[in-house]
């Protein structure tokens, strides 16, 4: 039953309390791949706790504290819904796909529209793959994102353990070996509605086999009319596997307005000369959290890792990235970018660890930001942990204010001084908004960083 | 009255007086020349014209065709037909050359009455403009100046000012950097865009440039004043001289009087030069 959190408790109470309420569904769906790990999870979970400020990796982002207030620790409601109307305004214009939809966390099989699939591959509900590819879940669920495991970061493993302890729904792709999806995967994640904060728990798994190819567009959004309630929090848990050959793009938007927060971890594993690309993109929130981890296992991978955040009002915006290069002879490329205007906080940390014995990696890692106001802050700290002689990698970290030269050169062109920052600013995003494969999603994201600062749609990508 | 009229300007930057009563008058169809040693406020001068705020403007007045100037934002002058070609031109990456130009010369044209550019009348203005800095068609199409090299940004500068068509262009050392062909192609560009209507301040610190584009007038610039305006000849007079018998407050032939012979070892008497 769903427990209302009382103020008594201490936070982490609260859940541990919750857990032992779960029944039916949340407690016995799926399969034991999931099930199993449930105990176990709200164990370590227990014994860990929400992760404060005195870890280092969460030294300017206190998740504990940002979650004192009251909100119901919700198992997914059954079938929370949204109106026709509301997804199809949502939708990417020109984007053709097979479109998913989430509802407070549970996979909408009424908005959903998936169509028709290449042989063998599946698209659609986490709880349902799970029961139609019990294999694949045992061969993969909780294998990245997997807090048991001593290799794992136990500074990063609290969230994933309480996520594991509640999973219950989210998405599930699967692409067999040699299959490709011609068509993108558009996820669109909405709220369900209501005046009451919600902790929510998604879970969601990808798995592209051998040789096989997937581009996934996720896209966190709140509608006018379907707000967060402010306080509501999310912890979202994906993980991928990428099959030897296989091509994996993965887009995520975070646009869910001032009151929603979220906690994402994403643990993401390919194997030999496959090629994993993602990029995650904030638009807005309260406070945002992202833990994206990379694990090319196998030689001659690529790994692309971007990100844009744009941060204004109180929003605080942190992205921890790890590259794990197990193996020689890969290429990894960061670029994470923010503008943080008003009282916005931005965190990057991004890590490169190159393991004993992999050689000839290429690994690079750039975060540049700009800060358009004194009151905005930018903590930014690119790290390298090299256990290998024969590689080659850098890292830079950069955070100024607008170019005043560039804006007089613009100005003394006729252009007005509110137009040239504008330009300038959807410039500074334009490298990382190019990086997206997908014209329709490129094309969305100019739009909005045009709009955020005012410049209409006069700047084109790409020409 | 001419189109631009420059009153005893006096300029300081953080309490350092870098103008010290700088008079200059500039007519359409005129073409002048400011020459001076480094840090003699050539450069500032130009900025000043083109509108960069952190200069003080302590003393005198700056007429643009009648309207006081220096109360007037730097995009406000540009759509009034100023221009200023950069010393150092701005590397703007991301910002597409075609979208900033498109606007560039559509902001210009409303302000002065005109019809937005079209599509397909934008594409053939490029083109024609290009060519006549030589500037390769593809540089048109890329990020503003990046990567381009530095006869590149300055061909590019020239083509702006042909794209946008001002009244008055002011060039800030177009020429420095520039070997001798593309300083040929950059002038070839200015001749073709005198006209009767048009004003040029060319501000250099060399001679050479005054080879191609031939100036109605040579100023002198020492000190922060004009110390000396005569016509094409005095810039070749400058470059065999240098500026040394110039300086001093303001009048020249007291500092040549005073030996400066001696000091530079100019053989030359400075005296005939000198009278202002």
């Amino acid at each position: 039953m769903p427990a209302t959190v009382q103020e008594e408790l201490s936070t982490e109470d609260r859940f541990l309390q919750a857990f032992e309420g779960l029944s039916d569904e949340a407690k016995n769906g799926t399969v034991e791949a999931v099930q199993g790990r449930r105990r176990r999870a709200i164990e370590q979970f227990e014994a860990l706790g929400f992760p404060t400020n005195q870890l280092e990796a969460y030294k300017y982002t206190n998740v504990a504290k940002a979650l004192r207030h009251e909100y119901r620790i919700a198992p997914a409601e059954a079938a929370p819904q949204a109106s026709t109307e509301e997804v199809e305004a949502l939708l990417l214009p020109d984007l053709d796909a097979h479109v998913v939809v989430t509802v407070g966390g549970r996979y909408s099989e009424e908005r959903s529209d998936v169509g028709a699939l290449p042989n063998g591959a599946f698209v659609g509900s986490f709880a349902e793959g799970a029961n139609a590819h019990p294999d694949v879940f045992d061969a993969h669920y909780g294998q990245y994102a997997d807090f048991e495991s001593e290799a794992g970061d136990p500074e990063q493993s609290a969230m994933t353990a309480l996520n594991a302890a509640f999973a219950q729904d989210g998405l599930f792709l699967y692409v067999p070996e040699d299959v490709a999806l011609d068509k993108p995967v558009y996820a669109l994640h909405l709220p369900s509605a209501g005046d009451e904060p919600l902790f929510a728990q998604p879970r969601h798994l990808f798995v592209i086999e051998e040789n096989a190819e997937a581009r996934l567009i996720e896209m966190r959004r709140a509608p006018e009319q379907r707000e967060h309630a402010p306080g509501s929090f999310t912890n979202a848990v994906r993980e991928a596997y990428v099959g030897a050959h296989g091509h994996f793009d993965h887009y995520i938007v975070q646009d869910e307005g001032a009151g929603a927060s979220q906690h994402t971890t994403f643990d993401a594993y390919h194997e030999t000369e496959s090629v994993f690309d993602t990029l995650t993109v904030t638009l807005s929130g309260d406070l945002v959290r992202n833990n994206l981890t990379i694990t090319p296992a196998g030689e001659f991978c690529e790994s692309h890792l971007n990100g844009l955040y744009l941060g204004s009002g109180e929003m605080h915006v942190d992205n921890r990235t790890i590259v794990e290069h197990a193996a020689p002879d890969c290429v990894s490329n960061q670029l994470y970018k923010g503008i943080l205007e008003d009282d916005a906080t931005g965190v990057f940390n991004g890590r490169v660890h190159v393991h004993r014995g992999s050689q000839r990696i290429n690994a690079y890692q750039s975060n540049k930001n700009i800060v358009l106001e004194r009151s905005a802050q930018i903590y930014s700290k690119p790290e390298l942990e090299i256990y290998a002689d024969d590689v080659e990698c850098s890292h830079g970290s950069t955070t100024g204010e607008l170019d005043e030269d560039a804006i007089f050169y613009l100005r003394s062109r006729g252009i007005p001084a509110e137009r040239a920052r504008a330009m300038l600013l959807g410039a500074f995003a334009r490298d990382v908004v190019e990086s997206v494969r997908s014209e329709p999603l490129a094309a969305w994201l100019t739009d909005e960083v045009g709009a955020r600062y005012g410049a209409g749609q006069a700047l084109g990508v790409g020409s | 009255m001419p189109l631009l009229e420059i009153e005893d300007l006096h300029i300081g930057i953080e309490d350092t007086e870098i103008l010290r009563g700088v008079d200059l008058n500039a007519d359409g169809g005129e073409v002048h020349a400011i020459m001076g040693p480094n840090g003699s406020g050539k450069s500032t001068l130009a900025k000043v014209l083109a509108g960069r705020e952190e200069y003080e403007v302590t003393q005198g007045s700056v007429h643009y065709d009648g309207e006081d100037l220096l109360e007037m934002e730097a995009e406000e002058r540009a759509q009034e037909g100023v221009f200023m070609a950069f010393q150092y031109p701005v590397e703007l990456p991301g910002v597409s050359q075609q979208n900033f130009l498109k606007e560039s010369v559509n902001a210009v044209r409303e302000a002065q009455g005109k019809e937005e550019l079209g599509a397909a009348d934008f594409i053939k203005m490029v083109r024609e403009k290009s060519d006549l800095v030589d500037l390769d068609e593809a540089l048109t199409k890329r990020s503003v100046n990046e990567g381009f090299s530095g006869g590149e940004k300055k061909r590019n500068e020239i083509f702006h000012l042909a794209m946008l068509e001002p009244r008055l262009a002011i060039l800030d050392e177009t020429d420095s950097g520039l070997d001798i062909d593309a300083l040929r192609i950059v002038a070839d560009g200015v001749n073709q865009l005198r006209d009767s209507d048009r004003a040029f301040v060319i501000i250099t610190h060399y001679q050479r440039l005054l080879n191609y584009i031939e100036p109605d007038y040579v100023h002198a610039m020492v000190d922060g004043q004009i110390a000396k305006t005569g016509d094409k000849s005095l810039a070749v007079e400058l470059e065999e001289r240098g500026y040394e018998w110039l300086s001093g407050d303001g009048v020249a032939e007291s500092k040549a009087s005073e030996g400066n012979a001696s000091e530079n070892g100019a053989a030359t008497e400075p005296e005939e030069a000198a009278v202002a």
